[in-house]
């Protein structure tokens, strides 16, 4: 069969290495006379390749691969803002990459105060009291909080067993609220794309634990009832929670904690530009306001009067990970706070603002416009009178886009809207590059019907048969599967 | 910024097109109330030579072995060869989203598939996900497996699995009807399992064990089973795969753990890359992203993100995980790691730890015991004549980092400790821990009479 790149496997012949381990001088044992039948009779199968051929085959393999290096990625809700290289350098400082996780915390002194005043600059920058750094991702950060919460009303003797989110939340939201124990109810979108305040109304009442809200929600708009909504959720007792994905666009500007968020998630591989690296690793510290701060997953880094270090919050719903976090990932997110200051990061939110509405006026006579009104940090554009006039949907303009070197924007997100196109551009794309993709998606909406469904054209490979991947799976490499 | 390329010229165009005149104006509609009106409270923006200047001196002030480092507990250094930086500081991995957009990420995709067929040759299973957040998030997943399996309500827990592991699972389950019973250790060490209820979904062991011990994987399975009950085997340093009988020889369901010492630095716990793999029959309970291979509109083999109908962004609450994002860069370093490598390579790395260990145990200075006699892989627990914790301060002074002091997760062994041996150690570094251990038990010991009096 045609393919692109070998598998390492099929390149492997045995005999061949790439690495030979130190050994140090050490007179080696026999395993079998030390570990008896606790012994592996088969070595597994790994490949057998020479260094050279394992730094090609990555290299090609790379080289398959759109990235924020190499093509604009205006992907909506994900913040794919260029990385900088100054955060990699300071994680591989072997002060950081070399310390182990369990030293005593006397010789850790400069990784808990870089974990101390993180702590501070996100308390902050989103107007908490306390931040837990644990988390390892958004969803993570999002099932930490609705555990705080769920604890926080048992000890107050309350049972609360609802979680409410917005038709637009993120997919993550209702899992994570179901993981924890809660029934997710789900409220639908007013017509201008703000929560349908009669609509939460009707479903809030003393069983409610928490709504779930994105500020800008997924629409790229800012929630203009805000204030209502959170006067509204405790009245009842409930809590109000920030999903900070989208927390880009306010930076310096507004804070969920002024706006009445209890607790809060944020996500450093968006907001503060650690890489995505294919899908992670990332980082979704969580922060919570007033009595809430006890419950915070512990431990925390703390400040003595002689140095730094660690304590469990007094009602700490305990670890949700293994050791302190993803330490070296909260290195370049302190790193990119640190070059930026106050200034700089008001200046990110303005200029991602500036891009998403610049983009946004520049494309809307074309598509439909569900929410036309001025966007936060992206905005969703819709393909539906393209399907329907032509046959043309919005999967198919995010295809034909790949053709021209702009990676797709998100799809069918929100839910709430047909046919969508999410748009988010970030701070960080030059005007040029913004007005070559408006350009493109322009020239895209005239373009012959079969040239667009059936793209992209122009990239390594054609569109991918995902029912056959899913019909017969095959997630291993072995002789003869293709 | 330099991160931001707009001029004001360009800021000018770009607001006047939205119908605006200052960038404040992009907020105007804002309620006033929830403005900030202030700078925010941080530390004035630095220029990028004062930048790294100022993290060197936070990493200064962390302290690093020069004569040894012999702390496992979970975080194992292994020997990465250069190659693996290489590959994971390449812009199209570093900086690529999540690929679903398989077209313009098949290198990420195949990476994965690689990826998921090395974690099933470790650790003889079917099919393996494409990473988790770390070993605690992966051996937690799959007990949530077990339980959505079974619809059992029990789940019993060694003590020998890692103490943080333990800690993540009830924080996890807190919210859950579900039983979590702790199996003690015998005193050789090992897992004791008595009988297992009926009710039980999962039998958690972790092989090595915590205190360095290597369990009878196969017969506990076997116990599990007898039960109805599905056996999790969690490993924490998947480099002992190359000379242990893997998971899924020994009968095991599911094998979960963390990939991090598979070509990963220490990295102060994280990130790190939680693994999980099964057998065939449980494969569509795997949680987390997939990839399969499959072909292109021209026939091409090629690859995606596959079963993603189980995944929260189709699924919403009635998905089988919240998992969004994994460990994607993470588990490329491992794949490279173990490309580079290969199986003599991982064997070797292996057996020098297993055969340091060994050496340990032989020559250990008087005073000091070995807490069980049961074999071990690189880790070996030991009675110390002296308060572990002092004892371990002294050998800082060395510039050794001791190893894991027992007393606070274990009180039955107050004066335990488990030290920890890798390739990277060598007979020099060995040399010096033994020697230093050796004058020590006098010097500490008088050191605690003195504090005691």
């Amino acid at each position: 069969m045609d393919r692109l790149e070998p598998t390492l496997f099929e390149k492997s012949s045995p005999g061949r290495r790439g690495c030979t381990p130190p050994t140090g001088g050490v007179a080696l044992v026999d395993p079998k006379a030390v570990l008896g039948d606790l012994v592996r009779e088969e070595p597994p199968a790994l490949p057998e390749l020479g260094e050279l051929q394992v730094l090609r085959h990555f290299m090609r393999l790379s080289q398959l691969n759109f990235s924020i290096d190499t093509n604009f990625y205006p992907l909506g809700s994900c913040t794919m803002k260029y990385n900088p290289r100054v955060n990699e350098q300071t994680a591989r400082l072997a002060g950081f990459a070399r310390l182990h996780p369990m030293q005593p915390v006397e010789a850790v002194q400069g990784a808990l105060e870089l974990m101390y005043d993180l702590q501070n600059d996100l308390q902050e920058i989103t107007g908490m009291d306390g931040f837990t750094l644990q988390p390892a991702a958004g969803a993570h950060g999002e099932f930490t909080a609705l555990l705080m919460a769920a604890a926080y009303f048992r000890d107050k003797g309350e049972k609360r067993t609802k979680v409410v989110v917005p038709d637009s939340s993120h997919g993550t939201n209702p899992a994570s609220a179901a993981l924890a124990g809660f029934e997710v109810v789900t409220i639908p979108t007013n017509p201008v794309g703000d929560v349908d305040l009669e609509q939460l109304k009707a479903v809030l009442n003393e069983e409610v634990a928490c709504l779930m809200l994105t500020n800008p929600s997924t629409l790229g708009l800012f929630e203009q009832q805000i204030v209502e909504v959170a006067r509204l959720v405790h009245d009842v007792g409930g809590l109000l929670y920030y999903d900070g994905a989208n927390m880009n666009a306010l930076l310096g500007v507004a804070r969920p904690g002024d706006m009445g968020f209890d607790l809060v998630h944020l996500n450093l591989h968006k907001t503060m530009s650690t890489p995505h690296g294919g899908g992670g690793p990332g980082a979704g510290p969580v922060g919570a306001r007033g009595a809430l701060v006890d419950y915070l997953p512990g431990p925390r880094a703390g400040k003595t009067r002689d140095g730094f270090e660690f304590y469990q919050p007094s009602k700490s719903i305990g670890r949700v990970r293994m050791f302190w976090g993803n330490f070296l990932v909260l290195v370049r997110a302190y790193t990119y706070i640190r070059y930026h200051g106050p200034d700089g990061l008001r200046q990110v939110a303005e200029g991602a603002v500036m891009a998403a509405n610049y983009v946004r006026m520049k494309v809307k006579e074309y598509f439909d416009m569900p929410y036309d009104r001025l966007c936060m940090h992206e905005f969703v554009l819709s393909a539906k009178t393209m399907k329907e006039k032509k046959g043309v949907r919005a999967m198919d303009v995010a295809k034909r886009l790949l053709d021209y070197g702009f990676h797709a924007p998100t799809v069918y997100f929100p839910l709430c809207v047909e046919e969508a196109l999410m748009i988010e551009p970030t701070e960080t794309e030059a005007l040029e590059t913004l007005d070559a993709f408006a350009e493109a998606l322009v020239k895209i909406a005239h373009e012959d019907v079969g040239l667009v469904t059936s793209a992209p054209h122009n990239t390594p490979v054609g569109r991918a048969d995902e029912a056959r991947a899913a019909r017969k799976p095959v997630l291993r490499w072995e002789e003869g599967a293709q | 910024m330099n991160y931001i390329p707009h001029t004001p010229q360009d800021q000018q165009k770009m607001l006047e097109a939205a119908g605006l005149k200052t960038p404040a104006d992009l907020f105007g509609y804002l309620p006033e109330e929830v403005k900030l009106g202030r700078d925010l409270d941080l530390a004035p923006g630095l220029t990028e030579h004062d930048l790294f200047r100022h993290l060197e001196g936070l990493a200064r002030k962390n302290v690093l072995a020069t004569r040894g480092s012999f702390l496992g507990a979970g975080a194992y250094h292994h020997y990465s060869p250069a190659v693996v930086d290489t590959v994971i500081s390449r812009s199209e991995f570093l900086t690529a989203y999540t690929p679903y957009q398989p077209e313009v990420s098949q290198g990420t995709l195949q990476a994965i598939f690689e990826f998921q067929t090395m974690i099933c040759e470790l650790t003889g299973m079917d099919a393996a996900n494409a990473s988790v957040y770390d070993g605690s998030n992966a051996t937690v997943e799959s007990v949530l497996m077990a339980l959505n399996t079974t619809n059992k309500p029990r789940v019993l827990i060694s003590r020998g699995v890692h103490p943080h592991t333990r800690e993540v699972l009830k924080t996890y389950l807190a919210a859950h009807d579900v039983h979590l019973d702790d199996v003690a250790l015998g005193e050789d060490g090992r897992t004791k399992l008595g009988d297992v209820p009926e009710d039980t979904a999962a039998v958690l062991l972790q092989n090595p064990n915590f205190l360095g011990v290597i369990e009878d994987v196969t017969a506990l399975t076997e116990k599990a089973h007898g039960a109805g009950a599905l056996s999790i085997v969690s490993v924490q340093d998947p480099v002992s795969l190359a000379l242990l009988k893997s998971p899924g020889a020994c009968g095991a369901d599911i094998a979960a753990g963390e990939a991090a010492p598979l070509g990963l630095p220490p990295s102060y716990g994280g990130p790190y890359v939680g693994f999980m793999a099964c057998k065939k029959q449980f494969l569509r309970r795997l949680p987390g992203r997939l990839a399969g291979m499959t072909v292109d509109s021209s026939g091409k083999r090629v690859f995606c993100l596959t079963l993603q109908a189980r995944e929260q962004h189709i699924r919403r609450e009635k998905a089988a995980s919240n998992i969004c994002t994994n460990q994607g860069l993470c588990a490329l370093a491992v794949t490279a790691y173990l490309a580079l490598v290969g199986p003599q390579g991982l064997r070797e790395a292996a057996l020098t730890c297993l055969s340091l260990a060994e050496a340990f145990k032989k020559k250990l200075p008087a005073g000091y015991k070995l807490l069980f006699k049961s074999p071990t892989f690189h880790e070996v627990a030991v009675e110390c004549p002296v308060d572990p914790v002092e004892l371990n301060k002294k050998l800082a002074e060395r510039g050794i980092l001791g190893g894991y002091p027992l007393g606070a997760d274990y009180p039955e062994f107050k004066n335990g400790m488990v030290f920890c041996f890798t390739e990277v150690n060598g007979a020099a570094e060995l040399d010096n821990l033994l020697g230093d251990l050796k004058a020590l038990v006098p010097a500490a010991a008088a050191a605690q009479e003195g504090a005691r009096g």
